[in-house]
């Protein structure tokens, strides 16, 4: 079976269902905005939601990571996690289906990352296809992640009355056989299937001004251009856009000792290249002193470092960088006002 | 076939597990720096390669970078000279004989000392950078036959800030190495030339063809040497530098120490001059 179909109508039964089976985080409601939250009832689940204000990262590569356990006298080490969890990611984005994608590269690259790998090795991805832009910061078509292309174990497509479920790795299909209330997919669904998707070539255009080689290739030659220190006056340093990313994985490592002063935990916490001593030497020298220095930085990592290091773009299309940016520095602007130099 | 139980063993062990360590020597060699001499638990060799650094793991004040200052062929234990800069140097100069400290490593590239067999070698060391250089150093007299003409030139800011004075007398003396030393501030008692290490290059005799030059020091040093260098018509993936950087994890993903695309704590410290000229500008040691 490749491809299922749900009727909406029994769309809780088969929630309650994966709850069973693993922890489900699933996009919820916070304010006017949405978050990915641990669900225990299928009402609390938001289906249309623009992306979350942190990518489920949190869940992989978590804000706060205990790396060992210690006892400073006698010198002990210990695992500071003894068992992982299995759970389910409910109703990702495809462009955050990408940003694991991105996360799954950088981890397994040698030397491998045993936390992250072994977090990756209990989740279950079950994404769910936008039908329609969540707001003007998105630039998914450039990044070609407005469409499923793998990474995930299920993909809902909404039709009107059902969703069609694409069924993309064994453990996906685990979850959907042997219940009565998933059937596999007829003609008429595919056909269904195959209307919507050229009903979003339709809506959805690229948002650059230029192809993703290009974009390459204008990277590659506008190392010392104008657009950095036009940003760099706007920028405030704050690290949001580095903390929303859903590929942006850089950590500082800090001990916390308990109150007894013999035993604590050494963790990993995110870090961001925007901070302005993320790249400072005890001697004092700052390798990346201005925010300009900074910011390039930050871009090339998205559109030029790990292309020549992966073969892949680190940027997804998700819009939360220029969402959050306190300063109004927006992705899209940046990357075209870069095309459009002479 | 691929061994699943290694596969299960190697996810079970962080790579963030420091080994246990053992001070075995420690004085201050300067006002500033202190030397400690360290044993791995069972007496494990270090297994290093010149130039390669070790993340010191010191519980409740994390880890830092630094660069091994002895040879691979120093077995049973490995040196390390720091300066009171952060905040784990500080503790480590508060550290005594005796005490435990953890050690990651080693990590990343070491100068490439089989691609020196035969050539002879112009190493030239700014302040702190004769602490990496020492490994490099004590493996060449270490394996002396396997090397020509040895020079090295030595700068520092005043007699006092030399580090490793006997030693280096000793390398005079056995006439293994020829020791050029030059301060910018000197004393009474200095005898050796005053002025930037720069102004030393133009007066060494070598074949540029024949010759590798392996530069350490502060990053200020690295343009105005290479460009001296290059002078010199040595070519440029001959001209070797080490480069310091921060860093949090030493396996290529906090990222740091990272230069445009590159992380030094897995492709450097150690790097050609033929590296560097393709950064676009993240990098001081570029010349012009």
């Amino acid at each position: 079976m490749k491809y299922a179909v749900i009727k909406k109508e029994d769309l809780n039964l088969w929630v309650k269902h994966l709850m069973k089976k693993a922890k489900l985080y699933a996009p919820k409601r916070k304010e006017n905005l949405f978050v990915f939250r641990q669900v225990k009832d299928a009402s609390e689940i938001c289906l249309s939601y623009i992306p979350t204000i942190l990518p489920p990262k949190k869940y992989y590569f978590p804000q706060k990571e205990k790396l060992l356990k210690f006892n400073i006298n006698p010198f002990l080490t210990s695992k500071a996690i003894e068992g992982f969890e299995d759970f389910i990611l409910f109703a990702v984005h495809t462009c955050d289906i990408a940003g694991i994608q991105c996360m799954d590269v950088v981890f397994r690259d040698g030397p491998e990352d045993p936390n992250y790998l072994n977090r990756k090795d209990k989740m279950t991805i079950i994404g769910i296809e936008c039908l329609q832009y969540c707001d003007e910061h998105a630039n998914c078509v450039s990044m070609g992640n407005h469409v499923p292309r793998g990474g995930y174990d299920l993909m809902m497509i909404e039709l009107s009355e059902k969703f069609i479920l694409h069924i993309n790795s064994e453990k996906g299909e685990k979850l959907v056989s042997s219940l009565d209330y998933i059937k596999e997919a007829d003609e008429k669904d595919m056909i269904s299937l195959e209307r919507l998707r050229e009903a979003k070539k339709k809506m959805f255009k690229e948002e650059f001004s230029g192809s993703l080689p290009e974009i390459y290739e204008v990277f590659d030659k506008r190392f010392n251009s104008s657009v950095w220190k036009d940003i760099a006056k706007q920028c405030v340093a704050c690290g949001n856009c580095t903390a929303v990313c859903p590929t942006c994985y850089c950590f500082d490592v800090i001990d916390e000792v308990e109150l007894s002063l013999n035993k604590g935990t050494r963790y990993r916490m995110w870090n961001s290249c925007l901070m302005d001593d993320f790249a400072k030497v005890a001697g004092g020298e700052d390798f990346r002193k201005g925010r300009d220095a900074r910011q390039r930085h930050r871009y090339y990592r998205k559109f030029k470092y790990p292309v020549d290091k992966f073969n892949r773009y680190f940027c997804t299309g998700c819009g939360r960088c220029t969402r959050s940016c306190m300063a109004g520095i927006k992705l899209v602007e940046t990357v075209n006002s870069l095309l459009k130099e002479p | 076939m691929i061994d699943r139980e290694i596969l299960l063993e190697k996810l079970k062990i962080s790579p963030y597990k420091p080994i246990k360590a053992k001070i075995i020597q420690a004085y201050m060699l300067t006002d500033k720096e202190k030397f400690l001499r360290i044993e791995l638990e069972r007496k494990i060799n270090l297994g290093h390669e010149p130039g390669q650094f070790v993340m010191v793991s010191i519980f409740g004040f994390t880890e830092a970078p630094i660069s091994i200052c002895s040879s691979p062929t120093d077995k049973g234990f490995f040196d390390l000279t720091v300066r009171n800069a952060g905040v784990l140097t500080n503790k480590l100069h508060q550290m005594e004989k005796g005490d435990t400290l953890g050690i990651r490593g080693p990590f990343g590239k070491g100068f490439p000392v089989d691609n020196m067999f035969g050539y002879d070698l112009l190493i030239v060391a700014g302040g702190l950078g004769i602490v990496p250089l020492r490994s490099l150093i004590r493996y060449i007299i270490h394996n002396r036959n396997d090397f020509g003409n040895v020079q090295l030139l030595l700068g520092c800011k005043t007699p006092q800030e030399l580090l490793f004075k006997k030693e280096i007398k000793e390398w005079l003396k056995r006439a293994e190495v020829n020791v050029n030393c030059t301060v910018d501030k000197a004393d009474s008692e200095w005898q050796g030339n005053v002025g930037l290490i720069t102004t030393l290059i133009p007066g060494v005799d070598i074949n540029p063809a024949r010759t590798y030059a392996v530069v350490v020091g502060p990053p200020i040093m690295y343009k105005f040497v290479i460009v001296k260098l290059l002078e010199k018509k040595i070519p440029d993936y001959q001209i070797i530098v080490s480069l310091e950087r921060r860093m949090r994890c030493g396996l290529g993903k906090c990222g740091h120490c990272q230069i445009e695309g590159v992380y030094v704590c897995q492709s450097g410290p150690v790097f050609t001059y033929a590296d560097l000229k393709n950064f676009k500008g993240e990098c001081h040691e570029k010349t012009a």
